[in-house]
């Protein structure tokens, strides 16, 4: 017999919760036995009394299967909301890399060329080799890590994404 | 929720304990350990909580849903860390799936203590996350009221279901500093949606207002509503005239002796009940989930009818069965709706329809053979039900049961005409619930006849709290249909393994009477069916708890059946051939 997969289209969900131990076990664990997909998931408490956090989970699945997920999520006690960016507007997502290169001659000052053209900061050096940090959306992160594969590539960190609606509203 | 704090100088377990007064709790069910002992200490000689000692804690555990689920009122477990806390786990998967309010305390290895692997510890709220609606670790006793609070609210509303509590024993001896003392206000989080908004009911009301063949799909949901939605959907029936048909864990919100009642839809429900479903141009679904014992094979259920489904869960609609309509509400509350959106319409002359299902009810699929083939002398146990539901209906009692055939023939062939009256494990199905429910609702329901319809295989799973029921002096009554085999299990060996019965014969069974009676209950034993009813009528005649090992037909199948895989139309009647085997897609499911 076959066992079945889905079409999954992906999807960046927003999810607020409260700022209590267990809670990121929670979700993920809630993915896990409900056999849903994480590509990336950011955390980080957003507000002044450290009592709310942010979750960005980054997910894929057929179009009832993302809709389950939202309301699996939306019951979990700790949960205060749930926004799929995907479907709900135009919106920025932006991810943050630190990239380490290692290179002498042409190779590296090829790298620091092609750093200032994805506007690519240097946050470390040494005579042989610089950390970049970049921000962007994902796929100009994967073309910018893509180039530094030829010339030197050593070391790749990423944040994974954290989108916000556009526009004057607020989600 | 009291508005004086109760934390002054009072240590973390009378804190507890103060808090389960307040809310209201009469029974607590437990079993004492090393990291509960402050508590049991605070228990001993408070006469306002009454301790029930079980014998093991996954009985404490299904004793609290049965009074939860025969009085409505939250159930609450008392358990130690450690194995305590992980043997109590299959009773609150249990009521995590059957949506059974209760509030379990566990205790827990010292703060200092977590995470050294120390004596009985577990990871009690990482084990039971994914089976309770909500759990805390409680780490300063300043949070305890709070807590139970929170706890309290979260159990009992929206869709109900089990919360943990773990309490570390130095929170339980611990005495909250004045500064800290209740410093946790109870909080403001989770409202779920009771009222839907007027334009779905208005909607839903003229769905069921221009069905020719409209239908009824209830579940446990009403019965979780209250007895209200037990009313108003009895009432909205009368107005409508929707043939109704009923989940296992809904029986009882309508009456088994109404016309238009169509018996237990699904597996082993009623021809009438799925072909109805099946041919239905609207159905409603109220407070059921479209479990897959329900649908059958998903792309032939009900495919030509508008579905409206009212669930108070957003993520049960549209979970496994798209609905045109999803209603997110509570069940009264939806029901008092559309009772007023409805107001005083005629309902649609539905003759035609109900002319069809009494051409399927014609069928009496519920018919069962009135000898076994194997074995002609010995007792058919549909018939054992039949007689059991005949000489006890008038006194109306409350049926718990095990897992396994027993259970579905006494769904079948027991009927009921009120909600609370029905205890049973519907979502996880586990062996060994019956008894200690049975016990939890006889405490609830004193002046009730209580009786856990059982086989001998699902019985000897919470064997033990026959003790229990002994030394509370609970007149329980167990009807044990003894078939010598898990018969559910052979049944579908039968089906898929040419009868190939590996491991399903109980073999080594212990003399039931003789066991009864070693723990101070009565034992009867039944052989023939001239000796039925003498048996039944002996043991409701006895005073106390009594076992009646009652021997039946040892191939007797459960029927009607949807098999695994199959449409609701390729239902298996008795006298239709089954043995044999499947193929694989039918034999991966469950």
């Amino acid at each position: 017999m076959k066992i079945a997969h889905d079409n999954a289209e992906r999807h960046v969900l927003t999810v607020t919760v409260d700022n209590e131990p267990g809670i990121l076990a929670k979700i993920t664990g809630l993915f896990t036995a409900r056999g849903y997909n994480i590509d990336s998931l950011t955390v980080a408490d957003i507000s002044a009394d450290h009592a709310i956090s942010r979750i960005t989970i980054v997910t894929g699945g057929p179009p009832q299967v993302i809709d389950q997920i939202e309301a699996q999520l939306d019951r979990l006690v700790p949960v205060h909301g749930v926004v799929d960016l995907t479907t709900a507007g135009p919106h920025v997502e932006r991810e943050l890399a630190l990239i380490k290169v290692t290179g002498t001659g042409e190779a590296r000052v090829e790298a620091l060329r092609v750093a200032d053209i994805f506007r690519a900061s240097v946050v470390d050096t040494t005579t042989e080799s610089f950390v970049f940090e970049l921000t962007g959306a994902p796929d100009k992160i994967d073309s910018f890590i893509a180039l530094m594969r030829e010339l030197g590539l050593v070391e790749v960190g990423r944040s994974g994404i954290v989108g916000m609606l556009r526009g004057a509203e607020g989600s | 929720m009291s508005d004086t704090p109760k934390a002054d100088r009072q240590s973390g377990a009378a804190i507890l304990t103060q808090c389960l007064v307040d809310q209201g709790v009469e029974f607590v069910f437990g079993y004492p350990g090393g990291a509960v002992l402050p508590i049991y200490d605070e228990l001993f000689g408070d006469e306002r909580l009454r301790h029930i000692l079980v014998r093991h804690e996954a009985g404490a555990a299904h004793a609290a849903e049965g009074y939860a689920r025969s009085t409505g009122k939250p159930g609450v477990v008392l358990v130690t860390s450690g194995p305590g806390a992980t043997n109590a786990v299959t009773g609150i998967a249990d009521a995590f799936m059957d949506s059974i309010p209760m509030v379990v305390i566990t205790g827990q290895v010292p703060t200092a203590l977590i995470g050294t692997d120390a004596f009985q510890e577990a990871d009690t709220v990482g084990i039971t996350r994914h089976c309770t609606k909500h759990n805390y670790l409680v780490k300063d006793p300043a949070d305890l009221q709070a807590t139970i609070e929170e706890a309290f609210r979260i159990a009992t509303t929206g869709r109900p279901g089990p919360v943990v509590v773990d309490i570390p024993k130095d929170v339980q001896i611990a005495v909250p500093s004045a500064r800290n003392a209740a410093k946790l206000t109870a909080s403001h989080r989770y409202s779920p949606q009771m009222a839907a908004p007027a334009e779905q009911v208005i909607e839903a009301v003229e769905m069921i207002a221009a069905a020719e063949r409209p239908v009824f799909y209830t579940g446990g949901g009403v019965i979780n509503s209250g007895p209200e939605a037990t009313r108003l959907l009895r009432q909205l029936q009368d107005m409508t005239g929707a043939p109704t048909t009923s989940t296992l864990m809904g029986l009882g919100a309508f009456p088994s002796e109404h016309p238009d009642w169509l018996g237990m839809l699904g597996m082993h429900g009623t021809y009438e009940a799925n072909l109805a479903m099946n041919k239905a141009d609207v159905m409603v679904c109220i407070g059921a989930r479209f479990d897959d014992r329900v649908t059958g094979r998903l792309d032939a259920f009900s495919p030509e009818s508008k579905k409206v489904h009212i669930d108070i869960d957003r993520s049960s609609i549209n979970k496994t069965v798209p609905v045109d309509l999803g209603i997110v509400g509570d069940c009264a509350t939806v029901l008092g709706q559309m009772i007023e959106s409805w107001g005083a319409r005629k309902p649609q002359d539905l003759g035609e329809w109900k002319a069809r299902i009494a051409g399927w009810r014609a069928r009496e699929c519920l018919a069962y053979p009135e000898k076994s083939t194997k074995d002609p002398s010995a007792i058919m146990p549909q018939k054992a039900v039949e007689r059991l539901h005949a000489l006890t209906h008038k006194r109306e009692p409350i049926i718990t049961t095990e897992v396994g055939q027993h259970q579905m023939w006494a769904a079948q062939y027991f009927g009921f005409e009120k909600p609370n009256k029905w205890l049973t494990s519907g979502g996880l199905g586990t062996m060994g619930y019956g008894m200690p429910a049975a016990i939890g609702a006889q405490l609830g329901c004193p002046d009730d006849l209580v009786i856990d319809i059982a086989g001998e295989a699902s019985i000897q799973m919470n064997i033990q709290e026959l003790g229990t029921a002994s030394q509370y002096r609970l007149p329980v009554k167990i009807f044990i249909l003894n078939n010598e085999y898990m018969g559910m299990v052979r049944q579908w060996q039968e089906l898929t393994y040419e009868s190939r019965y590996s491991n399903s014969y109980s073999d080594s069974l212990p003399d039931f009477v003789k066991l009864a009676e070693s723990y101070g209950w009565t034992g009867i034993r039944i052989t023939e069916e001239s000796e039925l009813d003498a048996g039944i009528e002996a043991m409701l005649a006895a005073d106390g708890p009594v076992m009646v090992d009652c021997m039946v037909a040892k191939d007797a199948n459960c029927l009607p059946m949807i098999p695994s895989g199959a449409a609701h139309t390729e239902m298996l009647l008795y006298g239709d051939a089954h043995e044999g085997t499947m193929d694989d897609e039918a034999k991966a499911l469950v």
